[in-house]
C-alpha cells in the first residue's frame, strides 16, 4: 500500500527553511560540550529534513523514527551514563530535537520547535555566561521570534522584514527585561544552583603539588583572578598570592597536614605589621575549591570564609561562581613563635630516600653559623650550578629530590620549591611549600591585575628565629626573569628552557596587549556588573531606592503585582482595540478627525471622508491642503491598493504634523 | 509638501488609474452629449448610465410629461444603441412584447417574427399599465437575456437594456408591480420637475425630437460592452464591504421596513456603487460611490412597515443614509 507521507497540507516551504536555518545557528554554539557523533547526527538530520522538503520527498516512516529515537537514548545513556544532568540532558534535548525534525507537518511541530529552540538558548548559559554568548543568544531569541512571526503571516514575508518586527517587538520587551533583571530575586541556595557536573573541568590549583602539576597549569591563558588596588600596586617581586599552604611530603609531592579542629579563625593572628598595608579587592573566577587568594601577608578575612594556621584563606563553600572580596596585606611581617607540634609538623621528612640530598644537606647544617646561612648556600647551588627553568621537565624515577638536584636539574618551579623545601628540612629549617600565583598582568585600561592560570607558581616558606616565616622563591634564584615578567607559551621543544615575552616587536604587542586589554576591561565589566549583580548588590541598589529592608518575597509579590496589572490593562486595550478596530490606518483618521473634532468640524458618522474633506476646505479653506493630502492618503490606504508601503508612514507623519 | 494632490498609488497602479481615466473621459462625453438635450438632470443623467454600465434595467417612475421617455432615447442615441419603444396598455399581450410564429405561405412553414423587445434599447413605457401577465414576459426577458416562444429559445442582442417607465401608482386604471419585480430594477429614478431656469431654457429652446434625431453617438456599443467589463474590476475593499454589510443589516433590523434588502440589493448596491467609481474615474470604489447609487438601488426594494406607513418615502430612507461608515 502506498501511503502519502504528508496528509496534511504541508506547511510553507519557506518557513521550513528559516526554522533549520535558526535551528543550525541555536545548536552551533552548543557543539563544543556534545560529543561529536550528536553533532553530526543532528545535523545530518537537518539537513535530511531540508533536501526531503527540497525534493518533496516524504519523511521516515514511524517504525523508523522510533528506532532512531530508540537507539540515540540509547548512545546518549552509554556515553554519559545517566539520561539526567547538565550535559547529558542537553544532549538528549538536541537529539531529540533533530528526531522531532523528522516528523514536522504541521504548524503546530513548528510551535513545538520553536519552543524547543527558546530552551535551548537558556541551556547555554548553563555552560557559559560570557558577554558575546548572551548578545549571540539574544541574537538567537530574535531570530527564533522572527519564525513565530513569518509562522502566523498568511504569506511567507522576507526573512528581514520578519526580523526587524521581531527586533522591534524585543526592543519593547527590553525595559521589562531590565527590571527584571535588577529586581528579580536573587535568591542564592540549592534551587537557584547549576546541576553538579557543570563544574568538571575547571582549571586551577590543587590540593596536592608534585612535579608537572603546575608546569601544566603554565600552559594555561585562563583566568584565575583580577585584583584590583587601592593606590600604587607593589612591584612585581611583592605579588606572591598565597594559595593552598603544603607541609606533608613523601619526598616527591607535597599535600596539605590533615586539619585539626579549630584551626579555622575569622581573624589573623600570630602576627606583627611592620609598615603600611596594602588593599585591594579580588575578583576570582570560578573554581570549584574552597581556597582564596591574597598577598603576603593577609590582614583580613572576607566574610564568607575563614583563615588557617598557614595564613591560608578558605571560603566555607566551594568556589563555584565569581567573588569579589575587599582585603588588606602587610607586605612587611613577623610571625610569632612557632609551638613544638608545629615545628615537627614542618620537619616531617619520609624516612629514607633521596641520601645525596640529605648527605649534602647535613654537610651545610655542619658548617654554617645559622639558619639562614643555609638558605642562602641553598639558594647559590641553585643560581651557580646549571639549573634549567623549564615546562617540559623530564621524568625523573625513585628518590626525586636526587635526581632532579643531581642528575637532571630541569624543572619548573614545583621541582624547585619542593627540592629546596627537603633540603630545608633536612638542614633542620621548619619549612613548608607554598603554592599560588605570582605576579599578574596589569590591565592598563581597567587599571587591575589580571591573574591567570599560567601564572601559577609555588614557593617555600621557612622560619627563622627572630622574623618568623619568610618566602624564599627558589625558582627566581634560577629564573629571576620569571617574577619580572610573564611566561612565553609559544610552543617549545621538550627540555628547552622557558622563554619569557621578550620585547620583540613592540609595536605589534603593544597592539596586540591593548586588545586583549580592552576586551578584558569589557569583560570584566560585564562581569562585575552583569554577572556580579547577586543578592548583596540588589540590596544595596533597594536601599539606594530607599527600599532597603525589603524582603526577596515582598519584592517578588510587588513585582507580580505590577506584573498583573500591566497584563490587565493589556488585555483590556486589545479587547478595546478589538472592538475599535486595531487598524493603524483607522486609528490614524480617527486621530486626524479628533483634532478636527476639537476645533468643533467633527465628522458626522455617516459622512465619507471625501465629503468631509470637501466640507472642512470650505469652512477652513486654509487647511485645505493639509486635509486634502491626509484624506486621500486615507481613502488609497483603506479602499484603494494597499501596496504601497510608503504611505503609511506618510500618513502617520501627516497627521502628525496635522495642527488645526 | 511638494505636490499638491499625494499619489499615493505605486506604478502599476499607476496605468490602472490612467485606464481608468479614459473611461471616465468617454463616459463624460456622453454625459455631455445628453446634458444638452435633457437639460438640468445631470445627476439623473450619471444615474442612468451607472446603471447601464453596471448591467442593470432602469425603472424611471414620475408623473407624465417630466421626459422620461426623452432620457431613454437620448441615452440611447448618445450610447449608440439600437431603440424600440413598447406603449403597455391593458390589451397588450405578450407575444406583442417577444414576437410571434407566424405560418409562412412563401416558404411553406412557419417562421418567427421577432418582437420589439429584440432590441438593444428597450423602452417599456408606462409598464404598470400592462396586465401582470404581461409584466412578467418582459421581467423573464430582462432576467433570462432570452425569449422563448412556443418552445423555441431566442437570445436577445448584447447589450440589452430594458427601461420602463410608469405613473406613479395611486393614479388611475394601473398594476402596480409587485416588489418581487421591483427587485430586479437595479435603479428606480425620479426625474421630479425641472428647476426654474432649466424650464426657461426648455422653453425657449428648439423642438427636443429634432435635437435627439441631429444627435450623434458618443459611444460605441463595443465600447460600451467594455466598459461593463471595466465595472467588476473595479476594487472593493474589506473595509467597503464592512460598510455595505452594515447598511443591509440597518435595513434588516430597524423597525421602520418591513423587510430587509435582499442579497440581490447588496449585489447590485456594490455592483452599481462600482459603475459610480467607473463614472468617477477611480479603480476603487468608496463609502461616497455607495451613498450616491444609494437611494436609487434601494428606495424601491424597502416597504416601510405597518406603524411607519404614515412616513415619506424619503424619511425612511434617512437611517439607512445615517448608518456610520465603519
Amino acid at each position: 500500500m502506498m501511503r502519502r507521507g504528508t496528509l496534511h497540507p504541508p506547511l510553507r516551504g519557506e518557513t521550513l527553511y528559516y526554522l533549520l536555518a535558526v535551528l543550525a545557528l541555536v545548536v552551533l554554539p552548543h557543539t563544543p560540550h556534545l560529543p561529536p557523533w550528536l553533532s553530526i547526527l543532528v545535523f545530518s538530520l537537518g539537513a535530511w529534513r531540508f533536501i526531503a522538503a527540497r525534493q518533496q520527498r516524504r519523511m521516515p516512516p514511524a517504525w523508523l523514527r522510533i528506532l532512531l529515537t530508540l537507539v540515540t537514548l540509547t548512545v546518549i545513556f552509554a556515553d554519559y551514563g545517566t539520561l539526567l544532568g547538565r550535559d547529558s540532558g542537553t544532549a538528549l534535548l538536541i537529539a531529540m530535537l533533530g528526531l522531532k525534525l523528522l516528523e514536522i507537518r504541521e504548524t503546530r511541530d513548528i510551535y513545538v520547535v520553536v519552543f524547543l529552540g527558546y530552551f535551548l538558548v537558556i541551556i547555554h548559559f548553563l555552560f557559559s555566561q560570557s558577554m558575546f554568548m548572551a548578545v549571540y543568544m539574544l541574537g538567537m531569541v530574535a531570530v527564533l521570534t522572527a519564525v513565530l512571526i513569518d509562522l502566523n503571516r498568511r504569506q511567507s514575508a522576507a526573512p528581514l522584514i520578519n526580523l526587524r518586527l521581531a527586533g522591534a517587538m524585543l526592543a519593547r520587551a527590553l525595559p521589562l527585561m531590565l527590571v527584571l533583571f535588577v529586581l528579580f530575586p536573587r535568591i542564592s541556595g540549592p534551587l537557584w544552583g547549576l546541576p553538579n557536573d557543570a563544574y568538571s573541568g575547571m582549571t586551577g590549583l590543587s590540593d596536592e603539588m608534585s612535579p608537572g602539576q603546575i608546569s601544566q597549569l603554565g600552559q594555561s591563558d585562563a583566568i584565575a583572578f583580577r585584583a584590583n588596588f587601592e593606590g600604587a600596586p607593589p612591584e612585581a617581586q611583592q605579588r606572591y598570592w598565597r594559595g593552598p599552604v603544603f607541609s606533608q611530603t613523601d619526598g616527591e609531592s607535597w599535600r596539605a597536614a590533615p586539619r585539626r579542629g579549630g584551626a579555622l579563625q575569622t581573624q589573623v593572628v600570630n602576627y606583627q605589621a611592620l609598615g603600611e598595608p596594602l588593599r585591594y579587592a579580588v575578583m576570582i573566577e570560578p573554581h570549584n575549591k574552597l581556597w582564596l587568594f591574597a598577598l603576603d601577608l593577609p590582614a583580613e578575612v572576607p566574610p564568607f570564609s575563614d583563615i588557617n594556621d598557614e595564613f591560608q584563606l578558605l571560603s566555607r563553600q566551594p568556589v563555584r561562581e565569581r567573588l569579589r572580596y575587599e582585603m588588606r596585606s602587610y607586605p612587611d611581617y613577623k610571625t610569632g613563635a612557632l609551638s613544638e607540634t608545629e615545628r615537627q609538623r614542618y620537619l616531617q621528612l619520609p624516612i629514607g630516600g633521596n641520601p645525596r640530598a640529605r648527605g649534602l644537606a647535613t654537610e651545610w647544617r655542619r658548617r654554617a653559623a645559622s639558619p639562614a646561612e643555609i638558605v642562602q648556600t641553598a639558594l647559590r647551588l641553585y643560581r651557580t650550578e646549571n639549573f634549567i627553568y623549564t615546562l617540559s621537565p623530564p621524568l625523573i624515577g625513585d628518590n626525586f629530590v636526587d635526581g632532579f638536584l643531581f642528575d637532571t636539574r630541569k624543572g619548573f618551579c614545583e621541582h624547585y620549591a619542593g627540592s629546596f623545601a627537603f633540603l630545608m628540612r633536612a638542614a633542620g629549617i621548619p619549612t613548608r611549600v607554598v603554592t599560588g600565583y605570582q605576579g599578574g598582568e596589569l590591565n592598563e585600561l581597567g587599571n587591575y591585575f589580571i591573574v591567570r592560570q599560567r601564572d601559577a607558581h609555588a614557593w617555600a616558606e621557612v622560619w627563622l628565629d627572630g622574623s618568623g616565616w619568610q618566602r624564599v622563591d627558589p625558582t627566581a634564584a634560577v629564573a629571576p626573569e620569571r617574577v619580572e615578567r610573564g611566561i612565553d607559551l609559544s610552543p617549545q621543544e621538550e627540555g628547552m628552557a622557558v622563554r619569557f615575552e621578550l620585547q620583540r616587536n613592540p609595536l605589534l604587542n603593544t597592539l596586540w596587549r591593548g586588545m586583549r586589554h580592552g576586551w578584558d576591561a569589557v569583560n570584566t565589566r560585564w562581569n562585575e556588573w552583569v554577572l556580579g549583580f547577586d543578592a548583596g548588590r540588589q540590596s544595596d541598589l533597594l536601599s539606594w531606592l530607599s527600599l532597603g529592608g525589603l524582603t526577596w518575597q515582598s519584592v517578588a509579590i510587588g513585582l507580580l503585582t505590577v506584573i498583573g496589572v500591566i497584563l490587565c490593562l493589556l488585555v483590556l486595550r486589545l479587547l478595546n482595540a478589538e472592538r475599535r478596530g486595531n487598524d493603524p490606518v483607522t486609528r490614524l483618521y480617527q486621530r486626524f478627525c479628533r483634532k478636527l473634532a476639537r476645533r468643533g468640524l467633527a465628522r458626522a458618522a455617516h459622512e465619507g471622508p471625501e465629503d468631509y474633506a470637501r466640507r472642512v476646505s470650505r469652512v477652513r479653506p486654509e487647511l485645505a491642503h493639509q486635509v486634502r493630502t491626509i484624506s486621500a492618503l486615507y481613502i488609497a490606504l483603506r479602499y484603494g491598493a494597499r501596496g504601497d508601503h510608503t504611505c503609511l508612514p506618510r500618513l502617520r507623519r501627516e497627521v502628525r504634523a496635522f495642527h488645526p | 509638501m511638494t505636490s499638491p494632490v499625494p499619489n499615493p498609488s505605486p506604478r502599476h497602479l499607476d496605468a490602472e488609474a490612467a485606464s481608468a481615466a479614459g473611461r471616465k473621459a468617454a463616459l463624460e462625453r456622453v454625459i455631455a452629449a445628453a446634458s444638452a438635450i435633457i437639460l438640468g438632470k445631470e445627476r439623473e443623467l450619471r444615474l442612468a448610465l451607472a446603471c447601464l454600465i453596471a448591467k442593470g434595467h432602469l425603472l424611471i417612475e414620475d408623473v407624465p410629461g417630466v421626459g422620461k421617455t426623452t432620457l431613454t432615447h437620448v441615452l440611447a442615441r448618445a450610447l449608440g444603441l439600437q431603440f424600440r419603444r413598447i406603449q403597455f396598455t391593458s390589451d397588450l399581450l405578450p407575444a406583442d412584447i417577444a414576437g410571434a410564429t407566424v405560418y409562412d405561405r412563401d416558404q411553406g412553414g412557419f417562421t418567427f417574427h421577432p418582437g420589439p423587445i429584440f432590441a438593444q434599447l428597450v423602452l417599456a413605457d408606462e409598464v404598470n399599465r400592462a396586465t401582470p401577465k404581461t409584466q412578467s414576459a418582459l421581467l423573464e426577458a430582462m432576467e433570462e437575456y432570452q425569449v422563448t416562444v412556443e418552445g423555441h429559445t431566442y437570445a436577445l442582442p448584447e447589450p440589452f437594456f430594458v427601461v420602463a417607465t410608469q405613473n406613479p401608482s395611486h393614479q388611475v386604471g394601473t398594476f402596480a408591480l409587485p416588489e418581487s419585480q421591483l427587485d430586479r430594477f437595479l435603479m428606480r429614478l425620479e426625474l421630479g420637475y425641472p428647476d426654474a431656469r432649466a424650464e426657461r431654457a426648455l422653453l425657449q429652446g428648439q423642438e427636443r425630437r429634432e435635437l435627439i434625431n441631429a444627435m450623434q453617438p458618443a459611444l460605441d456599443p463595443a465600447a460600451l460592452i467594455a466598459l461593463q467589463a471595466s465595472v467588476g474590476q473595479v476594487r472593493v475593499s474589506e473595509a467597503l464591504l464592512d460598510y455595505v454589510q452594515a447598511i443591509l443589516q440597518t435595513s434588516r433590523q430597524a423597525p421602520q421596513y418591513r423587510d430587509g434588502l435582499s442579497p440581490r440589493a447588496g449585489l447590485g448596491l456594490v455592483r452599481a456603487a462600482q459603475a459610480w467609481a467607473v463614472l468617477a474615474g477611480r479603480a476603487y470604489v468608496m463609502p461616497e460611490d455607495v451613498q450616491a447609487v444609494l437611494p436609487a438601488v434601494v428606495r424601491h426594494r424597502l416597504q416601510a412597515a405597518p406603524e411607519y406607513s404614515e412616513q415619506s418615502s424619503a424619511e425612511l430612507f434617512q437611517t439607512l443614509a445615517a448608518v456610520p461608515i465603519p
